[in-house]
């Protein structure tokens, strides 16, 4: 029996490395200490009735952007602990297999755990507020879709301690990542993982598709919505035209794995390049599902701190539109070796060099923004600054890998690595902390540090260049990607000390920025006009943080910027003042999406360990959960106008 | 529980939702016919495909008449917009994969 036990958790954890037991220990120390400190103050019932069943879309913003910070930090010391192994030659910090499953776990965590979900925190917040909606269309449904997220990355960090890591990257090629060459629980963690937060990417297209298209303030047409209003209503019809191709394919694999089909092994007829082929047909879309959001923050950080009209707006919103159009019809270009036939690869050529010509006319028109600008360098607008020229240095590098032949050179090589981190770091990175020094005020009520913040921003566009930069070349000498260590005598090992000085910097700019939060949240400038920068748009019309309705009363908009009209004293802006307030309609909080996802956890967990006994009963509640909620009619309530004033008059804004 | 009540009386009115349940039906009719149609019957392999992408066709117009709305709303032109871009995606996954692996097929 006590053998049995033992064998089962021998099995069950990881074991054996040190740096695990040191996770496993931190990981139990944060644990006890999280319920501790809630203990102690009392903290269970708030946390539950303020922040768990909340669907206020600016809380369940701020829990997107916690937790997509706390991913950041795993993912960047995954990113740590591989630049420490490739430091110098035949170093045996990492073993080959363990170095596998850290690059899996970075990538896959970076993209759909930290990105995808900062960008999510971003728009919950923002559109809303710029739109002058009270809520997003469904809120119950945003709810469900952070949970899902929050559980589905839950679900894959746990395999660092439960299990085992996948290692298969994180584009998870068959046949590697098959039941057949790569048995345990590690790739089912993925599937899984993925899959679930997955869902709820889907639906928060859907929501965020939905809530523009619907909820516009009176006199606010496509053409007068702020330029990162528009940037997310493309990517929402990206995000639901390209999720369900990822929601088939792992679903497929999922079916590989736990049920014994063939569809991406050659036995049984399947085919593995068919894996590649749906996984890119998603994953190129995606590119521009974390790239077209931060062009929005851009254009409205640019504007803001030029103090000008955004230059070129219909041309800023039909390159995107172009952008939309292109991003489905270039996703071979990520497997241009595969052996496809020359007309193939000419034509996803083609279609990829194409589409760099919106995306320059971006570049430009953000050029023009600034041309002649008052320009003011707070810390959100060095972020936008410094993606034009980082960025484009990603552009162009990505135009030389489009072109097939030259491609052969570079596939796979660290040119090709630093190419997807010159624009997935200065685009997404640079972007998500532009926005998110941006929106600060508006999100707690005060701002957060310049000077930390500019210091943090300086540190951290350095490092990234002395990581980065020389990775090209180190690209162009031979050296390829996923290699765990490499003998001395080739010439990298130079180039590779200075990236990891660059890695190890941008984790100090990464820590400062963390010491910045925690530092103005006690001492940090109170913003009390709710419009610290001189805002361009409606956000900046309403309280910092904004009221639980967000505006007393829904303003009508007549032209782009409206809330720069308003105070330059023109007719536009908040025609409605003289109106009198009426009570508001809110949606009800409901603690069921947060009980769903947990109960999809369970059953998530199950499927990874094909514990049906555990997977079925998990399934079931989740569909106990969608009956549930069918059956509640009150799921809504009015704000009294009594209430609106008093709280209108908290902030002096009682008109 | 009693404002529940109250609230769930006040949208009875709509009545039973006859139009879902004969959507849900013809759905999973026409599902399991070219299911049966496919491993059933052994018809020439060109007769079945196009019997079944028939039924799937018949089927997608259920979809989107009788759960989607899509007679609805008051922006005819973002229905139209949408059943387009949907076109245009299927096209490129379904006739570009088969493009890209048929030199594997």
């Amino acid at each position: 029996m006590i053998d049995s036990i033992k064998s089962f958790m021998g099995w069950f954890f990881v074991t054996g490395d040190p740096m695990i037991y040191g996770a496993d220990a931190s990981i139990a120390l944060a644990s006890i200490g999280i319920v501790a400190v809630l203990t102690y103050f009392k903290k269970w019932k708030w946390l539950w009735e303020e922040w768990l069943t909340s669907v206020d879309h600016k809380k369940i913003g701020i829990m997107y952007i916690i937790a997509a910070l706390l991913m950041l930090f795993r993912g960047g010391v995954d990113a740590l602990m591989m630049r420490t192994q490739l430091t110098l030659p035949n170093m045996h910090f990492l073993d080959a297999e363990h170095y596998n499953q850290v690059f899996t776990t970075h990538g896959t965590i970076m993209i759909i755990f930290v990105a995808m979900p900062f960008i999510f925190g971003l728009m919950n917040i923002a559109v809303p507020l710029q739109i002058g909606a009270r809520d997003v269309a469904y809120p119950f449904l945003n709810a469900l879709s952070f949970w899902l997220f929050f559980v589905g990355a839950m679900l894959f960090n746990l395999s660092f301690v439960i299990g085992g890591s996948p290692d298969a990257g994180w584009s998870s090629y068959a046949p590697y990542a098959g039941a057949e060459m790569n048995p345990g629980v590690g790739q089912n963690y993925y599937l899984l993982g993925v899959q679930i937060s997955g869902i709820g990417s889907l639906a928060t297209g859907i929501n965020f598709l939905v809530t523009i298209l619907k909820m516009r303030a009176p006199g606010m047409t496509l053409f007068k919505m702020p330029m990162f209003t528009w940037s997310i209503l493309i990517t929402s019809v990206i995000v639901v035209f390209a999720f369900p191709a990822f929601t088939v394919a792992l679903a497929l694999m999922t079916i590989d794995r736990l049920f014994g089909a063939h569809f991406f092994t050659i036995a049984a007829g399947g085919s593995p390049m068919l894996w590649a082929n749906l996984f890119w047909f998603w994953g190129h879309p995606e590119v521009y599902i974390v790239l077209l959001p931060v062009f929005g923050i851009f254009s409205e950080v640019i504007a803001t701190f030029a103090h000008k009209t955004l230059f070129g707006y219909a041309v800023m919103v039909w390159s995107m539109v172009a952008i939309s159009l292109l991003s489905f019809i270039t996703w071979l270009h990520h497997f241009f070796t595969m052996g496809n036939t020359a007309p193939v690869n000419a034509f996803f050529s083609i279609s990829t060099m194409l589409i760099a010509i919106p995306t320059g006319v971006k570049i430009f028109n953000w050029l023009f923004t600034l041309n002649k600008g008052r320009i003011q360098f707070t810390t959100p607008m060095l972020w936008a600054l410094a993606f034009i020229p980082n960025f484009t240095i990603g552009g162009v590098t990505g135009v030389m890998l489009a072109m097939a032949p030259a491609d052969y050179q570079y596939h796979n090589s660290y040119f090709l690595v630093a190419h997807f981190h010159s624009t997935l770091i200065a685009g997404t990175v640079f972007g998500i902390f532009c926005g998110l020094h941006y929106w600060w005020p508006k999100m707690f009520g005060y701002l957060l540090d310049e000077t930390k913040g500019k210091w943090s921003f300086w540190i951290f566009m350095i490092s990234f260049n002395i990581c980065f930069m020389p990775m090209y070349f180190l690209g162009l000498m031979g050296m390829t990607r996923r290699m765990y260590t490499y003998p001395a005598g080739l010439g990298w090992t130079p180039i590779n000390v200075v990236m990891t000085i660059g890695a190890f910097g941008m984790g100090a700019g990464f820590i400062l920025m963390a010491y910045n939060i925690i530092w103005s949240a006690m001492h940090g400038k109170k913003d009390a006009t709710g419009d610290p920068w001189n805002g361009r748009t409606l956000e900046w019309a309403t309280a910092s943080p904004a009221a639980e309705y967000n505006f007393a009363r829904i303003p009508h908009v007549s032209e782009r910027d409206p809330f720069i009209a308003a105070k330059e004293g023109r007719k536009s802006g908040n025609a409605a003042s003289v109106q009198r307030y009426a009570p508001i309609h809110m949606p009800n909080n409901t603690g069921i999406p947060v009980i769903m996802a947990l109960l999809m956890f369970v059953a998530g967990f199950g499927c990874v360990f094909e514990w049906y006994w555990m997977a079925i009963p998990g399934a079931i509640g989740v569909i106990a959960c969608m009956i549930a909620r069918s059956f509640v009619y009150n799921d809504h309530y009015y704000i009294s106008v009594e209430e609106i004033k008093r709280t209108e008059s908290a902030t002096g804004r009682l008109s | 529980m009693d404002e529940n009540q109250k609230q769930m009386s006040e949208r009875m009115g709509a009545g039973f939702p006859w139009k879902q349940v004969i959507g849900l039906l013809l759905s999973l009719a026409l599902t399991f016919l070219a299911l049966w149609i496919a491993v059933g019957l052994s018809l020439p392999v060109p007769v079945t495909l196009t019997i079944i992408v028939g039924l799937a066709i018949f089927q997608a117009f259920i979809q989107l008449f009788l759960f989607m709305h899509v007679t609805e709303g008051t922006e005819p032109v973002h229905q139209l917009i949408g059943i387009l871009f949907g076109i245009y995606v299927a096209f490129a996954i379904v006739g570009g994969t088969l493009w890209i692996l048929a030199y594997a097929l």
